[in-house]
């Protein structure tokens, strides 16, 4: 079997596994729409104010979304033995931590860039930031996703790395935050967005490049351990 | 060169150069830095707007410098840990996680007090204080792996993996919050260019800098040998030096 | 054929490991050839599953000695790597491990051949521990790999199962292929060596 057949393999199987239990999916999401809510009843109703708060508001709604999903990355792999087997195939497991974060990406980041537009409106943001917004989250989700592979490969060994994937992933996730909430604030006020997408989409490259190979040397640790 | 290498390796050897090392450097360090300090603190002149509250930079700064540092040298340990499967490196890694994290505290404790008579409050969110926080939490999370490894093996090739992630990272975490706010001083000592600090300000701080790359280093060493004794407690070599000592 | 011109599979030189002060087992060496069927024995705590998970390559901190591995491996551990969500059959296409058949016909083939005919399109959560285990075990029918580990892979079958499952090993090495197992209950089966783990932990324990 050739690496990008195997790439598609686990692609698919997360997939699957996620559409069989839909509330997985969901969670995400409904968690995403409750934060939200908090924002208004914390902060006051004024809509311009939440206005001015709303890209802020809404980049650490998905940084913390992205937090909680990624512990459950590897785990279950982990628990029941078919993490061992993936170590195990001689595919390179380069690919195949790729394949597992594409596939939480598809989870996260893309449906919550897609929902984004309803939860926009609902925070008062400018209707013409919306593409911007949504772009940014594409690109920048996929970051998170990446680091998070990261926190999780390191952490999926230990029984309580839910708390401990935070301190290590936080830091690392700041860049994303600064340069998305730049993207979706100079979009409201008509300036130029391209340079914040482009920086967005360097640090995905740079991303892509490094972090399945510290997710594969995780891996092997977690196993070991 | 491989020799060298490979007497690093082992932990007796360590041992006993790390403990001729100190036999002079940590002399010479508190010599150092208490020299520096009081040259910076007594002998150079006040600063025309800042007055006498400046002086604290011959702490925060140096801090902050070896601070930064500390965690490449982490990151370098933690490289040399993976490639060459060197047990000494994870132990060098244990060793400066806590010191570098004690730096990075100091400098923002130093920063805070510097602040309040600067600019009339305890604390800032400028880029380099932020960045310094940052940084902490990047020590921490380095500490807090490690102690969560049973398998303290697995845990010195876990925290590896992490500092080099973290050393990719904090060049591009800078660089963001540095663009993010801008509010402090733009940087004034380059060693290329013109200085727009005074030089009679400059050397003393250069050679409190120097002083706590020393002090680093004498932590790093330190640390270093308590990790390898307890470790190694069950070997023949630590049995040979408790009977000698006694 | 003799033992010089079969091909190695596997070989472990010098092993040692020890686990919270204790030395399991010291300076074992062990080969592995194309044809050899291998039996570690060993009581609990022995350190059987871990010196298997060490020949494995899942083990690579913390021990003494080498291993070199030539052949693609099959590795059977306690978990099972059967996901509760999934049917057997897409357990079965969709398992991570390598050099394994995923074509339907031999899905079935293989569902059937552990009793598991029927039950290829529920969901595994229906099914009991012991099919469960069943549909990891139906990965030696699939398998293309030379070398099988495999821990305790009795555990939770019943005796008819037990027999095919020998009968599918003896069919293997027959074929050429190496077997290094765990088991705790007797492997009734000409040409079985035996590897026993309670000497090297009792030689140790003497001098402790």
């Amino acid at each position: 079997m050739n690496a990008t057949t195997f790439f598609m393999l686990i692609v698919r199987r997360q997939l699957l596994l996620a559409v069989r239990r839909p509330i997985e999916i969901a969670n995400p999401l409904l968690f995403f729409l409750m934060v939200i809510v908090l924002f208004p009843l914390g902060l006051g109703p004024a809509p311009a104010q939440l206005a001015t708060f709303a890209p802020g508001i809404f980049w650490i709604v998905v940084l913390l979304a992205n937090l909680l999903t990624a512990d459950t990355l590897f785990r279950s792999d982990f628990d029941d033995g078919s993490l061992e087997q993936l170590l195990l195939s001689r595919q390179p497991l380069y690919l195949s931590a790729l394949a597992a974060i594409t596939a939480h990406w598809l989870l996260t980041g893309v449906l919550l860039a897609l929902v984004s537009p309803v939860f926009a409106l609902m925070l008062n943001l400018a209707p013409s930031a919306i593409p911007t917004l949504m772009g940014a989250l594409l690109l920048g989700s996929a970051v998170l996703s990446l680091l998070g592979g990261v926190g999780a490969a390191l952490t999926v060994g230990l029984k309580r790395g839910g708390m401990l994937i935070s301190l290590l992933i936080l830091p690392l996730y700041l860049p994303v935050l600064i340069f998305g909430h730049g993207a979706v604030v100079a979009s409201v006020g008509g300036l130029p967005v391209a340079p914040y997408l482009a920086i967005l989409g360097a640090m995905l490259c740079l991303a892509i490049a490094l972090a399945p190979l510290a997710m594969a040397l995780g891996l092997r640790i977690s196993v070991d351990a | 060169m491989w020799s060298f290498f490979h007497k690093l390796g082992s932990p007796p050897w360590l041992y006993r150069i790390s403990g001729s090392i100190l036999r002079w450097l940590l002399p010479l360090t508190i010599v150092a830095l208490f020299a520096g300090a009081v040259w910076g603190l007594l002998f150079t002149p006040p600063d025309f707007r800042q007055g006498n509250s400046y002086r604290i930079i011959y702490i925060h700064v140096p801090a902050a410098v070896v601070a930064l540092a500390g965690y490449y040298v982490m990151a370098i340990a933690g490289a040399i840990s993976l490639i060459w499967k060197m047990k000494m490196a994870d132990v060098a890694l244990r060793a400066s996680a806590p010191i570098g994290a004690a730096l990075t505290f100091i400098a923002l404790v130093t920063g805070a007090i510097w602040g309040k008579p600067t600019w009339g409050t305890w604390w800032v969110w400028d880029a380099r204080i932020t960045s310094m926080l940052i940084l902490l939490f990047l020590y921490l999370g380095i500490i807090a792996l490690y102690e969560a490894y049973d398998n303290k093996e697995a845990a010195g090739k876990a925290c590896a993996v992490l500092a080099l992630v973290g050393t990719v990272n904090i060049p591009i975490i800078y660089k963001s919050v540095d663009w993010w706010y801008s509010l402090h001083q733009p940087a004034s000592i380059k060693f290329t260019g013109e200085s727009t600090i005074d030089p009679s300000m400059l050397y003393p701080l250069l050679f409190m800098i120097t002083a706590f790359y020393a002090l680093f280093t004498c932590c790093l060493l330190l640390n270093m040998r308590a990790e390898l004794l307890s470790r190694e407690r069950r070997t023949g070599w630590i049995a040979r030096l408790v009977a000698e000592s006694r | 054929m003799t033992a010089a011109t079969r091909p190695v599979l596997l070989e472990a030189r010098d092993l040692g490991l020890a686990r919270g002060g204790r030395q399991l087992f010291e300076s074992l060496t062990l080969t592995c050839n194309s044809g050899d069927w291998i039996h570690l024995q060993g009581a609990n705590g022995t350190g059987k599953t871990s010196l298997l998970r060490i020949l494995a390559g899942l083990s690579r901190l913390g021990f003494e000695g080498e291993v070199s591995c030539m052949a693609e491996l099959l590795y059977l551990g306690h978990h099972s790597a059967v996901k509760p969500l999934l049917t057997p059959r897409e357990n079965l296409a969709m398992h991570l491990s390598g050099a394994i058949q995923r074509d339907a016909a031999a899905i079935d083939h293989a569902l059937a051949a552990v009793d598991l005919y029927g039950y290829e399109n529920r969901p595994c959560n229906s099914l009991s521990a012991g099919q469960q285990r069943r549909v990891n075990l139906a990965r030696l029918y699939l398998s293309e790999a030379p070398l099988w580990l495999l821990d305790e892979p009795y555990t939770a079958i019943d005796v008819g199962g037990v027999q095919r499952l020998e009968a599918r090993m003896a069919e293997h090495i027959a074929d050429g292929g190496g077997i290094i197992m765990t088991s705790h209950q007797r492997v009734s089966q000409p040409g079985v060596s035996t590897v026993s783990l309670d000497e090297a932990a009792s030689q140790h324990g003497a001098e402790s």
